[in-house]
């Protein structure tokens, strides 16, 4: 785990509303882990949580998505501009664990982190298969047809893809194991498909972080078992029946 | 030239400790920053039972500064006697428990198991604004404050710091009641009440509706109030609210605090308070101070 201030190494815009920004660290990471990106000369008080999108030797990647002011900022910075970077953080997906043909399934900017998660299991010798949903114009899926077998793309727009959700064709019966990272509906929609297929299935969450590293108890979750789980330290990656997806 | 402070009869390696709250019990940082060259910790509110903390929304990011409903999550006293005190203890830090509470019977008996457990400091915290049936409650009014004292002292022997509210009625007042009621120290200032509105859906962010303000936007506030509470009473105050620079620091401990707490500003740098504890030492370097109480003036 390291906290500092590193060089933006470049910037860009894939959509309006959808940045990537690269940055060079040699501290290891696991795929599903985030970091803490917090400009160092901005107005935000706070980092963001974003999830490692790729690391290719020692480049890391983050996709993010501008939601509020903190990923405007982000969006703003430029090649060389100072960012602090506090990580790798949480437990990532657990990779030792499974085997077999495994179901990436991202939904908007949580595809993010199925790009580094294929790209492990393909060191590893792991066989995946990718499904990603977009709202409307897709991202990262010719990235991710190079790390995976196949690759489904769905866009609530239809312009690309099949039209409506990527989670309605999917099929968990042909998986021995399903790695998810989207927007809730479509984690609750793939838990439930995988709990009734009887196939695991490990979600990665996000949520309004503070600390990140389990101190401030801002981003609690439920857990199933009725106690608080802390999304950045117990997570962001749970079991599908370890937490609890209600509103 | 030394760092090196009393505080309540208890040795800091230095003034600096992290606020309760934003520290966790410690360990949490211990993997990104050296925690042994803390002055001291506080540990996250504890209350005598389990608390499951609030539902909900639980932070929100202002102008300079952040809203927090977290309502007092922790594992209960016997846990944290168990479980992580004796890790807290293991880190090097001087150990402060914070003490918060539902009513008086629970402070009391919070108190008593605290007792001898091995937490250098107790701080009784008065001033939580985020659980609807106490707490902050304490802190407001100085009749409710000077019972809830009275009775805690009876029940702990050890150094004891009364943790004080900026939403106190008559802030002066009422540190003079917890001096008279026995308390060894104060630290202030807890959160300001605040509140944040989604404009969407029209109701406010938080569950609980309100919740605590930190961060650099509070510090002048804070400042105001700790130089208040340090003419008023003759025991130590520990200063903190919006502190994030050795500067911050060094304006508090002007004012009259013996020791000063870090707490939002460690979620920016995670060495927030390492840096304040170096530039703290070159500070009293270049203007030849031999110890932290030689910063206070006037």
């Amino acid at each position: 785990m390291l906290s500092e201030v590193l060089a933006v190494r470049s910037n860009e815009m894939l959509l309006p509303d959808i940045g990537r920004l690269t940055v060079e660290a040699a501290a290891p990471a696991r795929p599903g882990q985030f970091y803490m990106l917090r400009p160092e000369h901005g107005a935000m008080l706070l980092g963001r949580a974003i999830s490692l999108c790729d690391r290719q030797g020692e480049i890391l990647t983050f996709l993010y998505k501008i939601v509020g002011k903190g990923t405007a900022e982000l969006s703003r910075l430029r090649e060389g501009d100072p960012l602090r970077l506090t990580g790798p953080l949480g437990n990532g997906f657990p990779l030792e664990d499974i085997s077999g043909k495994i179901a990436l399934i991202g939904g908007g900017v949580g595809v993010a982190p199925m790009v580094y998660t294929a790209r492990a299991l393909r060191e590893r010798g792991n066989t995946a298969d990718a499904f990603l949903g977009y709202p409307d114009s897709p991202y990262l899926h010719e990235t991710m047809k190079t790390l995976c077998d196949k690759v489904t793309v769905a866009t609530e727009s239809g312009v690309c893809g099949a039209k409506g959700y990527v989670t309605d064709i999917f099929d968990p019966e042909k998986y021995a194991a399903v790695l998810c990272c989207g927007p809730l509906a479509m984690m609750r929609a793939v838990a439930e498909k995988c709990k009734a297929a009887g196939t695991p299935v490990w979600l990665s969450l996000e949520n309004r972080m503070a600390c990140g590293v389990g101190a401030c108890l801002v981003c609690t979750c439920k857990g199933k078992s009725g106690g608080n789980l802390r999304v950045c330290a117990d997570g962001p990656v749970f079991r599908g029946e370890e937490i609890s997806l209600d509103a | 030239m030394t760092l090196e402070t009393d505080l309540l009869g208890v040795t800091l390696k230095n003034p600096v400790i992290m606020a309760s709250g934003t520290f966790g019990f410690g360990e949490e940082y211990a993997g990104l920053i050296d925690v042994s060259r803390l002055g001291g910790i506080c540990s996250k509110g504890l209350t005598l039972r389990p608390r499951a903390g609030n539902d909900g929304v639980r932070m929100s990011e202002t102008a300079a500064g952040m809203l927090n409903s977290v309502g007092m999550q922790n594992p209960g006293v016997p846990h944290f006697i168990e479980r992580e005190l004796p890790a807290m203890k293991a880190l090097g830090p001087a150990v402060i428990a914070n003490l918060g509470g539902g009513d008086i019977e629970e402070y009391v008996e919070g108190a008593r198991l605290l007792d001898g457990s091995g937490a250098d400091i107790l701080e009784l915290n008065i001033s939580c604004p985020n659980v609807k049936d106490g707490g902050m409650a304490f802190g407001i009014k100085t009749q409710v404050a000077r019972e809830v004292v009275r009775a805690v002292r009876r029940a702990y022997s050890g150094p004891m710091l009364v943790k004080l509210s900026p939403g106190a009625e008559n802030l002066t007042e009422m540190a003079k009641a917890c001096e008279a009621e026995g308390a060894d120290g104060l630290s202030l200032i807890n959160t300001l009440v605040g509140m944040a509105i989604d404009v969407e859906t029209r109701r406010s962010l938080f569950r609980n509706r309100v919740a605590g303000l930190s961060g650099p936007a509070i510090k002048p506030v804070a400042l105001r109030m700790v130089w208040d509470a340090c003419r008023a009473v003759s025991i130590p105050v520990v200063g903190l609210g919006g502190i994030a620079a050795w500067r911050d620091a060094a304006e508090f401990l002007i004012a009259g605090a013996a020791a000063i707490q870090v707490g939002t500003a460690t979620f920016s740098r995670p060495d927030t308070a390492l840096s304040i504890i170096d530039g703290l030492g070159e500070y009293m370097s270049r203007h030849g101070f031999e110890r932290i109480s030689d910063i206070r003036a006037c």
